[in-house]
């Protein structure tokens, strides 16, 4: 067996264990039944999936002779916007209350989505 | 020579990762464009510097990687944890719970990266801030003791974040 062929079978095995965890995380999305529960099977195809994927791809291009970084940089960034989505998401959650309540912040303060601020208090219609 | 080399490179760091980021850009390594990468490198911080007074004094790089290969091990053993739940579990079996974790932290990029840290080992997505940013709300997939997971995350993550921000 020469390095080739290890390397074949490596991208082989990162390709169905990535595939399986976008499978789960798609599963997930369908099965759960509550929108903040709902919202930890994306963050999972985002990080194992997508990561394996690309691990794949890499060694492959190894393999071939042409060996390729992009895939580092698609992770990179991935890694870095894919909490910012998941984030807006829990927070048009709180602010539709399509979940839980979540509980009071010690300390006399506020969850910055719930604060009520001044100027929405101006944006409301006075007279009803 | 320290005030030049300040002006110069006003984040050392950053000039480092943009020189890396455009070679890798590149995909295939030549000297010129090396050469050109780091001129960005040098630039783009340059020109940038007016917006980050308030930038963490202290970076430990070293530090830092260590604590990406921990969290990229944690990512591992917590996917394997997460698509074992969403297999097998049923639903009203779940335990979600809303975890409130008081920060220690007061940097704004050590708190990002926490809450990104969070999001990204699954099982947990860090959901909201407080007004004053003492304290980080925590969604979990399956708690049956709230407690633990928020002294974990305190341990394990925000512990290591303190020694790497200094």
């Amino acid at each position: 067996m020469n390095w080739e062929e290890i390397g074949t079978y490596f991208a082989a095995i990162c390709l169905f264990v990535g595939a399986f965890f976008a499978l789960v995380g798609s599963f997930g999305l369908l099965k759960l039944n509550d929108s903040m529960t709902r919202l930890h099977a994306p963050t999972k195809v985002g990080t194992m999936g997508i990561g394996m994927l690309l691990l794949a791809s890499m060694v492959y291009s190894f393999v071939q002779g042409q060996g390729s970084f992009h895939e580092l940089l698609i992770m990179a960034f991935l890694f870095v916007t894919a909490p910012i989505s998941a984030n807006f998401i829990s927070k048009v959650n709180i602010h539709r209350r399509s979940c839980d309540a979540p509980p009071v912040v010690p300390d006399s303060e506020e969850w910055s989505t719930l604060v009520q601020r001044e100027e929405d208090q101006v944006a409301q219609p006075a007279d009803h | 020579m320290t005030r030049a080399f300040n002006w110069l490179f006003p984040h050392p760091f950053l000039t480092l990762l943009m020189a890396v980021v455009w070679i890798l850009l590149q995909n295939q390594f030549s000297w010129g464009m090396a050469v050109f990468g780091v001129i960005l490198g040098v630039i783009i911080p340059r020109l940038t510097a007016r917006w980050w007074p308030d930038r963490p004094a202290g970076f430990r790089v070293g530090r830092m990687i260590g604590y990406v290969l921990l969290v990229l091990w944690d990512i591992i053993i917590a996917n394997i944890e997460v698509a074992w739940i969403i297999l097998t579990r049923r639903n009203k079996n779940l335990r979600p719970a809303w975890i409130v974790i008081p920060l220690d932290l007061r940097d704004p990029e050590a708190i990002t990266v926490l809450a990104g840290t969070i999001t990204l080992t699954p099982g947990t997505v860090s959901a909201d801030m407080s007004n004053t940013g003492r304290h980080l709300l925590v969604h979990a997939l399956d708690a049956p003791d709230p407690d633990a997971v928020r002294d974990e995350i305190k341990t394990r993550y925000e512990a290591r974040l303190k020694e790497i921000f200094v």
